[in-house]
């Protein structure tokens, strides 16, 4: 059983490290300056790496923290939460308004890990509201999470009473930026720690095996002894968390918030990271890692793209091709017909 | 079966007799205490002018939802409709007509390519559609990248058309009497839902809609076409996201790559209000209808209260979704 299972992940995972490696050749044929890292400093006089592949551990990691919320999410209630980029915006304004407050002058009034944890409480409050529409009154979760998508967004500019704060504390972007005296970027980091931690409480509570599951089948799920109202509850509350992670982050690279733009379309990243890493969108089996690859795959394409001199407004169309190709090959019913096909010309040969 | 049938039919009649109350109250509501600009008709005939276009959107989406799947890329269709239009009318001096002919086969071209990869690949109506909202917007700026409004004196005069409302209109304040108006794109929008009411009620492919959306399995037994009707039910809502791009685009006369942002969750929460079930099966165009007009008369109540920030408008909106989603889903529960 344990063996079939391990042989079903690692062919789950081989679908977006195709895809990575498909790109990576991609951009090895075409310009291998893509793969060129170097070492320079920044305008504090710190080392930092820069390259290509350095913007995409930067930015891939945002994807990638709320990828491991959204497979939860999905593996559990069998559908997605499209309302994490306004919770993004709703955790960064908590953490500025916190941190600096109405009318400061940009100097920090709370230690940052306050801010922190504020933002992640609120963050969780959200998540747990989505949750509770979804698991106890049993609102798909698209549209029960379309109501703080609407919202999300005017909620966090009523946090901050639609001011902008600017923090002018050197610390603060440190979460965005670069630690002094290490080169690679902060967000990689913790998107590591996010990782590990989730693979440990994978790996040692039960959290895995019920949400897979929930996913299966809620209602055999409830006769077998377990809560599903509660599983699918606390997977919002998990997205919650992450959630409060990347709006650390996001305010911290601009040590500012945009109400209208931060995180903006950040939920489709997550969604398709989460489709990329072959996980069944309507819930059951999931893989974490698949996912988290699949968030960093998706970086992979918006930083080819970006060095091809693609507009940012342009972007989409082209990624919405690839996208539809990865998952027109990765679709059960061509993959079937391909195989047919195969052993039609073996036959004939 | 029959049995069966009932219920079904119960669910749709309730969910649409809450929605057409809920809008009457508001509306009566809005004309005794804000009394303003609702107690002229024409600021009720505004609110169809200008959401003809979403309207007309909302009742593709509803009939989406119905057949049990969901397109998110019509506020993507109608921004890259608009743009076409309004490039191939200034710069390309096309006529109107064949500008009109651009926007359909572009709406058909979206919904025939979408629904041929949910019906017949059997992959998930929501990614699919997030590609395809994706491409859209892409292709809108790879259109033309700076908003421009059109020139065209054709399109201005049929933009500028308005059809007078016998019977209502109100006194200005110079004392003469102004006749209420709408302009073409409600009348097209009018002329859908009745249509669509139709078809959806009498026509041996709207009650496929209904049966694939309620149950794919039995409806396979039944002997329909599940992959057909998928297919065809994602082609109508192309079709009819590309008159709502026209629609739109003759009320704004602009093209721009950020027309109709949001328009998606406008219409998937129009559908909503209006009754319609994401689980398919359950829904009614009269009620998509009211549910526009609720979510708009919402909006304009908000707005003349004082509360102009735009913040607020999201807030009101998402709180009477969450009222209407929390109703749905108690009556629902109460009667399994």
């Amino acid at each position: 059983m344990i063996k079939k299972n391990s042989l079903f992940a690692s062919r789950q995972i081989f679908i977006p490290i195709a895809a990575l490696v498909l790109l990576a050749l991609f951009n090895l044929i075409l310009d291998p300056s893509f793969f060129k890292i170097t070492l320079g400093h920044n305008s504090t006089g710190d080392p930092v790496l820069t390259g290509y592949l350095m913007t995409i551990l930067d930015y891939g990691s945002e994807v990638a923290i709320l990828a491991i919320g959204m497979t939860l999410v999905t593996a559990a209630s069998g559908g997605q939460d499209i309302s994490v980029g306004a919770a993004v915006a709703i955790a960064g304004s908590v953490i500025l308004r916190v941190l600096v407050g109405l009318g400061g002058d940009g100097s920090l009034q709370a230690p940052i890990i306050v801010g922190f944890l504020a933002a992640c409480v609120v963050a969780m409050l959200f998540g747990a509201f989505n949750g509770v529409l979804v698991a106890v009154f049993n609102i798909q979760p698209m549209v029960a999470t379309l109501i703080l998508y609407t919202a999300g967004r005017s909620i966090a500019a009523w946090i901050n009473n639609n001011e902008l704060p600017i923090i002018t504390e050197p610390t603060f972007t440190y979460f965005g930026g670069f630690i002094p005296g290490i080169p690679i970027p902060t967000p990689f980091f913790l998107a590591v720690v996010c990782i590990i931690l989730t693979m440990l409480a994978l790996k040692f509570t039960t959290l895995g095996l019920y949400t897979q599951a929930v996913g299966i089948n809620a209602s055999s799920s409830r006769l077998n002894g377990l809560n599903p109202t509660f599983i699918k509850w606390l997977s919002f509350v998990i997205l919650g968390l992450c959630v409060a992670v990347v709006g650390l982050i996001k305010t911290s690279r601009l040590s500012t918030i945009n109400y209208s733009v931060i995180a903006k379309d950040i939920e489709m990243d997550a969604i398709l990271a989460v489709a990329l890493g072959g996980n069944v969108l309507s819930g059951g089996k999931f893989n974490i890692m698949a996912s988290i690859i699949g968030a960093y795959v998706i970086q992979f394409l918006t930083t080819t793209l970006y060095k091809f001199n693609v507009s940012s407004d342009a972007l989409p169309a082209y990624k919405a091709i690839v996208v539809i190709l990865l998952v027109v090959f990765s679709a059960p019913t061509v993959k079937d017909k391909l195989l047919k096909v195969m052993k039609k010309q073996k036959g004939v040969s | 079966m029959a049995k069966g049938k009932k219920i079904k039919m119960t669910d749709t009649n309730l969910l649409l007799m809450i929605t057409v109350v809920v809008f009457v109250v508001m509306y009566l509501g809005a004309m005794l205490f804000l009394k303003k600009g609702f107690l002229k008709p024409q600021t009720f005939f505004n609110i169809l002018n200008a959401n003809a276009a979403l309207i007309i959107t909302s009742c593709g989406m509803s009939i989406v939802m119905i057949t049990g799947g969901i397109d998110i890329s019509v506020g993507g269709v109608v921004a890259l409709v608009s743009m076409s239009c309004a490039v191939y009318l200034d710069y390309q001096g096309g006529n109107v007509f064949t500008s009109l002919l651009l926007a359909l086969g572009i709406g058909l071209l979206f919904g025939a390519v979408q629904g041929y990869l949910v019906a017949y690949l059997d992959i998930q109506p929501f990614i699919v559609s997030l590609a395809g909202m994706f491409f859209a917007r892409g292709m809108t700026t790879i259109v033309h990248t700076a908003p421009f409004n059109v020139a065209n004196e054709a399109f201005a005069a049929l933009k500028g058309t308005r059809i007078n409302v016998p019977g209502l209109g109100t006194v200005n304040k110079l004392g003469k009497y102004v006749n209420a108006y709408v302009e073409i794109g409600v009348v097209v929008a009018l002329l859908t839902v009745l249509i669509l009411f139709f078809v959806l009620r009498y026509t041996k492919l709207g009650r496929s809609f209904y049966a694939v959306g309620g149950n794919r399995q039995s409806a396979l037994m039944l002997g329909i076409n599940v992959k057909q009707t998928r297919f065809l039910s994602h082609l109508l809502c192309g079709l009819l996201a590309g008159i709502g791009g026209y629609v739109y685009f003759l009320h704004v006369g602009s093209g721009s790559a950020s027309h109709a942002s949001g328009m998606e969750m406008n219409a998937i929460a129009s559908s909503i209000i209006g009754g319609t079930l994401l689980t398919g099966g359950v829904g009614n165009i009269f009620g998509t209808f009211v549910g526009v007009l609720s979510l708009s008369t919402i909006q304009n109540i908000v707005s003349s209260i004082g509360l102009d920030q735009a913040w607020w408008t999201g807030i009101t909106v998402a709180a009477m979704l969450c009222v209407f989603l929390i109703i749905q889903s108690v009556i629902l529960s109460r009667k399994r």
